[in-house]
Parts: structure tokens; sequence; C-alpha cells
């Protein structure tokens, strides 16, 4: 017995030592790629599958998305995981750039959230402004849906609730901790209201209608924010920087500008390159 | 229901209008998931039979160790393996994140335990006098352990069939290593998720059919040489 251990453990040494040559080899390519880390937004809306083929093919850079919430995007930037991140969460954005990791952060393009539910309007939002909505639904016991996962989408629906002098919680209240798509679909089956940024709402058939818009309170705002070295030694200040200047400038805009129009009567995104920001930052 | 036979029409278009999207997709699912059962089957079949034979102390512990690893959450070790292969992290040098050679590596660190554990299992089963009748006909251990592996071929090509349904399954661990890149590391459950969250129902539906369809086709393959019986003399 313990001459056939002998022969089995020496058998498992060399496939252990098979295993650990064969790794690498499919390993990567010499290629240059950049890790951009954004929004479920970009991806779900699906403007990135039309502007990061033509990114690589002017600047022969890959791009490994991960698309993620912007909460979630910021922390992969501040470990030095990512190279360029691409997200819409202005305030916390704003406390990342102060801490000193981050490079440049420029404004790139804007939508707006909309507050959408059933088309009954149990709650009797409709026309009303966004503060004074979420509390007409936190009033009514109605249903509201939350992404609950840090998205820079969560993070506006939380001012909302502080402007309106409101703690959501309770049966009515339900967090999803998925992505905007998901969230929409809980909300459309279960008849509760949610915030949502517009592309998405567009590109997901449902039954959830707009009861609020164009408050200044929904503006969605995106910045294109380049890390740098001091997130971490293995982070490619070129490629962001390749990226970043890529998509402010004129081609990569004007696709953004036409983004949707063929598919849904409108554009989904309004490119903002070089305009004062909305934001403030 | 609609979108179900939405579903099946888009997958049969999709598979006989040849979409190169797909038949790539589905090409990386396949190399990804039999990539990693066999490694899985490499590393899982000597240890279960160490498990399985030995008298070594912590066996038990290793035994039980495996079979907890049957119901490991694909997304833990998706999240163990991302971590230690993060630019910041112990392997970060080598740049496999968000490469199908990360997936393999999380595929087969799920797959692993499941054929230790069923072959651990297989191997117990087979009468404890056969290997002692073995060397009473004069034959080597080597020789001997082979023909015990050959008395539980049908326990171990089910491990087999059952690491492999684990892994070409599961979503969680393929998303996190393998970020679900278009062209690169985009495989049926990922791309089954993005189609769903981006409101592609039947689309979604397709891919799962596909998904189902190279499931069965392997499984049928593994279950034919189960149960394939060679003729005796």
């Amino acid at each position: 017995m313990i001459g056939q251990n002998r022969s089995v453990l020496t058998g498992l040494a060399v496939l252990l030592l098979l295993v650990g040559c064969g790794g690498p080899a499919a390993g990567p390519s010499a290629e240059r790629s950049l890790i951009l880390a954004t929004t479920t937004s970009t991806q779900d809306s699906g403007l990135l599958d039309e502007l990061l083929p033509a990114f690589t093919a002017d600047t022969g850079w890959q791009v490994k998305t991960v698309a993620v919430g912007s909460g979630q995007a910021i922390e992969l930037g501040r470990r030095g995981e990512a190279d360029v991140l691409l997200v819409h969460s202005p305030a916390a954005e704003e406390e990342f750039v102060a801490e000193g990791t981050a490079g440049q952060r420029r404004l790139v393009m804007h939508n707006d959230f909309v507050l959408v539910g059933p088309e009954s309007d149990p709650a009797g939002v409709r026309g009303a402004g966004a503060a004074e909505a979420m509390a007409r639904i936190a009033g009514s016991g109605a249903v509201f849906v939350s992404r609950g996962d840090d998205s820079g989408t969560n993070a506006r629906e939380d001012q909302l609730w502080a402007a309106s002098g409101i703690t959501p919680g309770g049966p009515w209240y339900q967090e999803t901790g998925q992505g905007m798509g998901a969230t929409l679909r809980v909300a459309d089956e279960n008849g509760g209201y949610t915030l949502s940024d517009r592309a998405t709402w567009l590109s997901q058939p449902g039954s959830l209608v707009v009861l609020g818009e164009g408050d200044p309170g929904l503006l969605n705002v995106y910045h294109v924010i380049e890390m740098t070295t001091r997130a971490g030694d293995r982070v490619q200040p070129d490629g962001a920087a390749a990226f970043a200047d890529w998509i402010l400038g004129a081609p990569a805009q004007a696709m953004i500008g036409e983004f949707g129009r063929a598919e849904f009567g409108q554009p989904l995104f309004v490119p903002d390159a070089g305009k004062p920001d909305p934001a403030g930052g | 229901m609609d979108v179900l036979l939405d579903g099946l029409v888009e997958a049969l278009r999709l598979l006989a209008g040849g979409d190169a999207d797909t038949w790539e997709i589905t090409g990386l699912t396949l190399r990804v998931s039999l990539t990693a059962t066999g490694l899985a089957l490499l590393l899982g079949v000597p240890l279960g039979t160490m498990v399985a034979l030995g008298r070594f102390r912590g066996r038990r512990v290793v035994l039980a160790a495996a079979n907890t690893g049957l119901g490991l959450p694909p997304v833990v070790i998706g999240l163990f393996v991302t971590v230690l292969l993060w630019r910041s992290g112990p392997l970060g040098a080598f740049g496999l994140l968000y490469t199908p050679t990360a997936m393999i590596v999380a595929q087969t660190a799920i797959a692993t335990p499941i054929v230790v554990a069923l072959a651990a299992a297989a191997l117990q089963q087979v009468d404890p006098d056969f290997l002692v009748q073995c060397h009473g006909l004069g034959a080597t251990r080597t020789r001997a352990l082979l023909a015990l592996l050959g008395e539980a071929r049908l326990p171990l090509l089910a491990a087999a069939m059952a690491a492999f349904g684990a892994v070409v399954s599961e979503v969680g661990a393929a998303q996190m290593v393998g970020g679900n890149l278009a062209g690169e590391t985009r495989v049926l459950t990922t791309a089954a998720v993005l189609a769903t969250s981006r409101g592609q129902f039947s689309l979604a539906i397709a891919f799962g059919l596909i998904l189902l369809l190279i499931a069965f086709a392997v499984n049928l393959v593994l279950t034919l040489a189960q149960q394939y019986e060679p003729a005796r003399s």
C-alpha cells in the first residue's frame, strides 16, 4: 500500500508540473490591453459595443470592460485594478479624486434619470417634483424597488430620499442588489416604482411608464477618470489617457450623440466634451 | 410563453444560420469547461484514489473537505481566484485576470473536489480483496491500480459527468474571473445573463437551449463510453 501511495504521489506531482507548465501558455496575448471599469448602464444600453471596436481600431488598445455599479468601479480604480473609469456618481467621484490616486476627471456625456412606475400610479406622483414624488411614494406605502448596490443610480436615489427628508425602510422598500435591467423587471413584476437611467429604461421591454422627469435633481452625468500609478504599480496611465482623450474626441462624441436614434427614435446620451460641468465638478 | 417559443426559434436560427459570435461563444464554453474537467480528473482521480485506499493521518478530514466541495458556491471560488489574480494580488504579475486561462483555473477548482469525492466513493465500493487478488495473480502495483480504476469505470465516468455539469452550468466564477468580455471570455452562461439584463429574453433563452444541447452532446459521449461493453473472450 505504501508503495502504491508513492507511485500515486509521483504521478500527482508530474501532473501538477504539467498543469503548471500548461497554464500560462493559454495566457495573455502580447497586445496592449487596458481595463475599463464602468457602469452597467453603458454596457446594458449597448453603447460600449458601438464605441469600443472603433477605439481599438483607432489606437490599437484592446479594452477589457468590467461593467459593475459605479461604487464598485471606483473601488477597482482605488485598488489599481482598473486603468480608466467611466462612471456616473459625481459626489462619490469627487471624494475619490480628492484622495489623490486618480488623475484627470473629465465630463463625457449626460442623460437623465427617470422615475418610472405602473401606469395606474397608485401614489399619485405624476407631475410632482422628484423629492416630492419620493415623499408621496413613501407616504402611500406603494412598492419602491431600489438598486441597493452602491451604484450611481442608487447614490442618486439616496440623495432624493435625503432631499425628501425620508429614511426609506419597511416592507414597501425592496432592494434588489442587482443591475438596472434586473431592477426594472422586479419593479415591473411587483407593480412598483423605481429610479432608472433613461437609456436602460428605453432599452428594456416592459409596462413601466415615466412618471417623473426633467427635475434638475434627475440629471445623470458621466465622467471619465484616468487612474495613475499612485493607485498601483501595474496601472497603465498611457492606456487611460488614450481612452479618455479618444472618448472626448470629435468622432467618439458624434457616435455618442447618434447612439440609439435608429432604435429608439431618440439619442440615449448627450455628448458633453469640453462643456462646463453641470454637476459643478 | 411567447418568449420560450421565440427563444427556440432564435436558437435554431443562430445555430443553423452559422452566427459567428454564437459559435465562438459555444466553442469557448466547450474549451474552458472541457479543459477544466480534464484537469480536475487528472488531479482528482489520483487524490481520490489516495483518499480511498491510503492509510494516512487526516484521510477522513480530506474526504470531508472534498465532500464539502460538492456544495461549494462557484461565486465564492470565483472571488478567491479573482483576489489571487488581481494586479495587486500574489499572482498579479501574470496578468491572467479576465482571460480564458483564469476561467479554467476557477472551474478546475470547482470541479476537482467533485471528482475527488466521487472517485473516492467509487473506489471504496470495489471489493477490498480486489487488489489482493491482483497481487496474487502476479500483477505489478501499477497494473493492479489500473485494473482497479477499470473496475470502477462506471462511477468514475459519472464523476466526470458531474464535474462537467457543474462547471459548464456555473455563471458566478465565469463572470467574476472572466469578466464576460465579448469575443474573449464570453461563455454561454454569462452571455445568457447579459442578454437577460439587456431585456433580450429570447436571445437569453436561445443561449440556454444551446447550453443544454452541448451539455447533452458531451454527456451522450461519456454515457456511451460508460455503458460500452467490451467483447469478452
